[in-house]
C-alpha cells in the first residue's frame, strides 16, 4: 500500500489509549514494519521473535539490502554527482553553478540545500594529484539518528536507505547532536515548517528500479551502486589486486556498526576528512546500558523508598512509644513521690492540730485557774 | 526471517516499547500492592494520617 | 504569622520593576522574531552546533536547578527530617517554575513547538533517552503542579480540596523522586551517544551517575541560596517557625551538600581513571577540567565544611551561591564547551545576544512569578487554619 499509513492500531492498557499511527513511507516488500510499544498489541508476532530475542543477539542488518561503493581514487571533482543530487531532489538552485570548481577551494559539509558535497584534499602521502572525497549521509546500518529521534522519525529501510518522515518531526535537533557523521542539517530559517534536510540515498528511486541519482550522474564510475555484500567483495578485490593504490581498509564496513555507504581510498582517511575514531559500536548499544538502567530504577526505588519510609515511621513510633513511658514513668514517680509528701503534710497537718488542741485547752486550763485565783482574792 | 529483527536499533524499539509497558504497569500495581500489604497495619500505627487512605 | 512590616515601596515604579519591564519587552518582540524568522533569526545555532542555550542553560541548567524540590521533599517526608518542614514549600515552588519554565524555554527551541506531545501520542521513539526524558519531565511537572496546589488551595480556601490533596504526600514524593532520579540521569545520558564529539574527559559511560549525584548537590545548594535570597527578600512574610528553623535548614543541607560533593568528587577522578583519560590532564582542556573539579567540586565541598563545624551560616550561604554557579559550568561544559572541541574554532558555537536575552527573560519571569506567589500564598509562614 504505497505512500498510505499502513497501519492504525489502538492498544488499550487499564484506562490508557494510545492511538498510534505508523507512517511508514517505504513503498514495496510486506514484511513486519511496525514496531515500539503498540508491538505488545500484536502478541502473536511475539512467539516468531523467539530465536532473535535471545540473550546474546547479533543483528547482521537487512541481508539484502543496498549500498554505494565510493572509489576514491577514481573521484576527479567535477561535481557531477551534486548537480545531479540538486535535480532528483528539487532542491533550490546553488548560489554557483555546478560547473564552478572555485567552491572546491573551501572545505564544505552538507547543508540544508546541499544533501552531498565534494572535497578536495592535498596528497599528503606524495603525489602532487589532489584527492577528491564526495560526502553524504552513509545511511548507517544501525542509525544514531534513528537511535536518538525520539518520535521515530528516522527508519533504516530493507533497501538500504536510511529514511526521515518530516510529518512527525518535532524539531528537537538531537539526531544532528547523534550523528557521528555529522550529516543531518537544519531549515533554520523557516519558521513554522522547518525540516531536517539529509541525503535519501534516492530511496524513492531505488524503489522503483533506478540508481541513485549521483551514481547514474558520475562520468568516472568512483560511485557503484549494488547490494552491500557484493559491493564488500569488490571493494576487497580491488584492494587485493592493487595494493599499491589502496589503503588496506574499507571505510564503512564496521565504523559505528557499519554503513550502506562503502569508501575505498589511497590515503588514510583521515586526511581526507573521515574519522577513523568512531570505533565499531553501533549507536544503540552506547545508550543501551542507560535505558536498560531505567526499568530497573523504576522497579526498585518505589521499594527502596517507601522501605525507608516505613523505617522512619517506625523508628518514630518506637521513639514516640518510648516518650510515652517515659513520660508516664516520670508521671507516676512524681506521683508517688506527691503522695508521701501530703501524707506528711497530712501527719504533720494532724499533729499540728493536736498540739494547737493540746495547747488551745493548756491555756483555758490556764485561764481558769487563773479567774479562780482572781475570784478567791 | 519474516517477524524476525534485523538491526539492533528494531529490536531494541520494540523491547524498550514493552519495558515502558511495564513500567506503568509495575508503578500502579506498585501501589496497589502496597496498601495491600500495609493495610491492616493501622492498629499499629494509629497517629499518623496515612498516604493511602 | 509575623507582623507586616511592608517597607517596600508602594510605587510600581521601583527599579527593579522597572529593569524587569524593559526585559519582557525585550523578550516579548525576540519571541515574535523566533516564530516569524525561524531560528536563524535569533540564534547563532548550525548545522555543526544544533543545540545552543536554550538547552544548555535553560534545559540541562534549569532542570538541574529545579531539583531542590524532590530533595527537599525527600529528606522531610522520606527520611523524616521534620525540621525541615519549613523548606519543603519554598522548595517545591521554585521546583515547579523551574520546570515549568524549562518546558516554556522549549518551545522557544524545537522547531514546531505545538508537535511536543508527538513522541507519546503520535509515535513513540522508546529507544531514545530524550523521549525517557520528555516523559519524565512532563509526568514530574504534574507531580510538582499537585505538589504545589496546598498552598494555592489554602490561599483560596478550598479546605476539602486541599485535605485530598494533602493525603498524597506520600505517593507524590515517591513518584517525584523515581521520575527525578530518571530524568536527572537521562539528561546526561543523553550525550552517551556522541562520544566523538563530546571531549573525553566529559565524556563518561558514567555521565547519567554524574548528573543524578551533581543534580542533588544543586537541590541542597539551591535551597540554602533560594533561602537566603527570600531572607532578604520577603523577611516580612516569614512566620517565627520559619525562621527559627532556617539555620537549622542551613546548617543540615550545607553538611548533606558537602557530603554529597565529597562522593561526586570521587566518582569524577574514578570517571577519569577509568577512561585511562589521564593524560588529557595536561592539555588545555585538562585544565578547564581541573578549574571545574577543584574550584567548583572540591573547594565549595571544603568550604561548606568549614562553614558547618564553624556554625558560619554566611560561609555557607556564599558557598551555596559557589555551588550553583558552579553546577551551571558543569552543564555548559558538557553542552556547549566541550561539546564539538574537535571543530576549527571558527566553526565553534557562541550565542546570539538575544539568544541570551531571551534567557534572561525566562529566568526574570521565573522571579515575578515567584514574587507574586511568595507574596500572597502561604509559602514562607504556615495558614493559620492549617498549621
Amino acid at each position: 500500500m504505497p505512500g498510505f499509513p499502513t497501519l492504525i492500531m489502538k492498544l488499550s492498557i487499564g484506562m490508557y489509549f494510545f492511538n498510534v499511527i505508523h507512517r511508514g513511507n517505504d513503498m514495496s516488500l510486506t514484511r513486519r514494519r511496525f514496531l515500539g510499544w503498540i508491538g505488545a498489541a500484536g502478541a502473536g508476532t511475539l512467539l516468531g521473535r523467539e530465536a532473535n530475542a535471545a540473550a546474546n543477539v547479533h543483528f547482521k542488518g537487512y541481508p539484502d539490502s543496498f549500498a554505494v561503493l565510493h572509489d576514491i581514487t577514481l573521484c576527479v571533482g567535477c561535481r557531477s554527482c551534486e548537480a545531479a543530487c540538486n535535480t532528483v531532489n528539487e532542491l533550490p538552485a546553488p548560489d554557483k553553478p555546478f560547473k564552478d570548481l572555485t567552491v572546491l577551494d573551501q572545505r564544505r559539509r552538507t547543508t540544508a540545500k546541499t544533501y552531498t558535497v565534494v572535497n578536495r584534499f592535498q596528497n599528503e602521502t606524495g603525489g602532487d594529484k589532489p584527492v577528491f572525497v564526495k560526502k553524504q549521509c552513509n545511511h548507517c546500518l544501525e542509525p544514531a539518528c534513528a537511535s536518538a529521534c525520539f518520535v521515530r522519525a528516522f527508519k533504516k529501510s530493507p533497501e538500504g536507505a536510511v529514511t526521515y518522515d518530516h510529518s512527525v518531526c518535532v524539531g528537537c535537533r538531537y539526531c544532528m547532536v547523534a550523528c557521528p557523521f555529522e550529516i543531518p542539517t537544519y531549515e533554520y530559517d523557516q519558521a513554522l515548517s522547518p525540516r531536517v534536510m539529509k541525503c535519501t540515498m534516492c530511496h524513492p528511486r531505488v524503489i522503483n528500479g533506478q540508481l541513485p541519482g549521483c551514481v547514474e550522474a558520475c562520468p568516472k564510475e568512483a560511485l557503484t551502486f549494488g547490494k552491500r555484500k557484493d559491493l564488500l567483495d569488490l571493494a576487497r578485490e580491488r584492494i587485493r589486486k592493487n595494493p599499491a593504490r589502496y589503503i588496506d581498509h574499507v571505510y564503512g564496513e564496521t565504523e559505528m556498526g557499519g554503513a550502506s555507504w562503502l569508501y575505498i581510498s589511497g590515503v588514510p582517511f583521515s586526511q581526507i576528512g573521515m574519522r577513523e575514531d568512531l570505533g565499531v559500536t553501533p549507536a544503540p548499544e552506547l545508550t543501551a546500558g542507560a535505558l536498560g538502567a531505567v526499568p530497573i530504577v523504576v522497579g526498585l526505588w518505589p521499594v527502596l523508598l517507601t522501605g525507608i519510609y516505613a523505617i522512619t515511621q517506625r523508628k518514630e513510633k518506637i521513639a514516640a512509644e518510648e516518650s510515652r513511658q517515659a513520660v508516664m514513668e516520670a508521671v507516676s514517680r512524681e506521683r508517688t513521690v506527691s503522695e508521701k509528701e501530703m501524707a506528711a503534710a497530712i501527719e504533720k497537718a494532724q499533729k499540728d492540730k493536736e498540739a494547737a488542741i493540746k495547747q488551745a485547752v493548756k491555756h483555758a486550763l490556764d485561764d481558769a485557774a487563773k479567774k479562780q485565783q482572781e475570784v478567791k482574792s | 526471517m519474516e517477524g524476525g529483527f534485523f538491526t539492533l536499533q528494531d529490536f531494541m524499539t520494540f523491547t524498550k516499547g514493552i519495558t515502558y509497558i511495564l513500567m506503568i504497569i509495575s508503578l500502579c500495581a506498585m501501589v496497589g500492592f502496597w496498601l495491600f500489604l500495609s493495610e491492616r497495619d493501622t492498629d499499629q500505627t494509629v497517629e499518623e494520617p496515612r498516604h493511602h487512605e | 504569622m509575623s507582623e507586616h512590616t511592608i517597607s517596600v515601596n508602594k510605587s510600581v515604579l521601583t527599579p527593579f520593576n522597572l529593569v524587569a519591564g524593559v526585559i519582557l519587552l525585550v523578550g516579548t518582540v525576540i519571541t515574535v522574531l523566533r516564530f516569524t524568522g525561524g531560528l536563524a533569526a535569533v540564534t547563532n545555532l548550525t548545522d555543526d552546533n544544533p543545540w545552543g542555550i536554550w538547552i544548555g542553560f535553560d534545559l540541562l541548567c534549569g532542570v538541574a536547578l529545579a531539583a531542590g524540590g524532590y530533595v527537599t521533599s525527600a529528606a522531610v517526608y522520606i527520611f523524616g527530617l521534620k525540621r525541615y518542614h519549613s523548606a519543603v514549600r519554598p522548595a517545591i515552588l521554585t521546583g515547579f517554575l523551574g520546570y515549568a519554565l524549562v518546558v516554556f524555554a522549549l518551545n522557544y527551541d524545537v522547531g514546531r513547538p505545538w508537535r511536543l506531545p508527538y513522541p507519546f501520542v503520535v509515535q513513540q521513539g522508546t529507544t531514545s533517552l530524550l523521549f525517557e526524558v520528555g516523559a519524565c519531565v512532563a509526568l514530574y511537572l504534574t507531580v510538582l503542579f499537585i505538589e504545589f496546589t496546598p498552598a494555592a488551595l489554602e490561599w483560596l480556601g478550598l479546605k476539602r480540596a486541599r485535605t485530598l490533596v494533602v493525603r498524597l504526600t506520600m505517593l507524590l514524593t515517591i513518584f517525584g523522586v523515581v521520575l527525578s532520579t530518571l530524568h536527572q540521569s537521562s539528561l546526561g545520558a543523553l550525550y552517551l551517544i556522541a562520544p566523538s564529539k563530546l571531549h573525553p574527559l566529559w565524556y563518561s559511560g558514567y555521565i547519567p551517575v554524574f548528573f543524578f549525584v551533581s543534580s542533588v548537590i544543586a537541590g541542597l545548594s539551591m535551597v540554602i541560596f533560594e533561602s537566603s535570597l527570600s531572607h532578604h527578600y520577603f523577611h516580612h512574610k516569614m512566620d517565627e517557625t520559619h525562621l527559627r528553623e532556617n539555620t537549622g535548614v542551613t546548617l543540615g543541607f550545607g553538611k548533606a551538600a558537602s557530603l554529597v560533593l565529597a562522593g561526586y568528587f570521587t566518582i569524577k577522578v574514578i570517571g577519569v581513571s577509568v577512561a585511562n583519560n589521564w593524560h588529557y590532564l595536561t592539555t588545555g582542556y585538562g585544565a578547564w577540567f581541573l578549574v571545574e573539579m577543584l574550584g567548583f567540586v572540591a573547594l565549595p565541598c571544603f568550604l561548606y565544611a568549614v562553614g558547618v563545624r564553624d556554625k558560619n551560616i554566611t560561609l555557607i550561604r556564599w558557598t551555596s551561591a559557589w555551588t550553583v554557579l558552579g553546577i551551571v559550568v558543569n552543564r555548559l561544559n558538557i553542552s556547549l564547551i566541550a561539546f564539538n572541541w574537535q571543530l576549527p574554532s571558527d566553526q565553534r558555537y557562541f550565542p546570539h545576544w538575544m539568544e541570551i536575552m531571551t534567557s534572561v527573560f525566562i529566568v526574570t519571569i521565573g522571579i515575578l512569578v515567584f514574587r507574586f506567589i511568595v507574596t500572597r500564598m502561604p509559602i514562607l509562614y504556615e495558614h493559620a487554619e492549617y498549621k
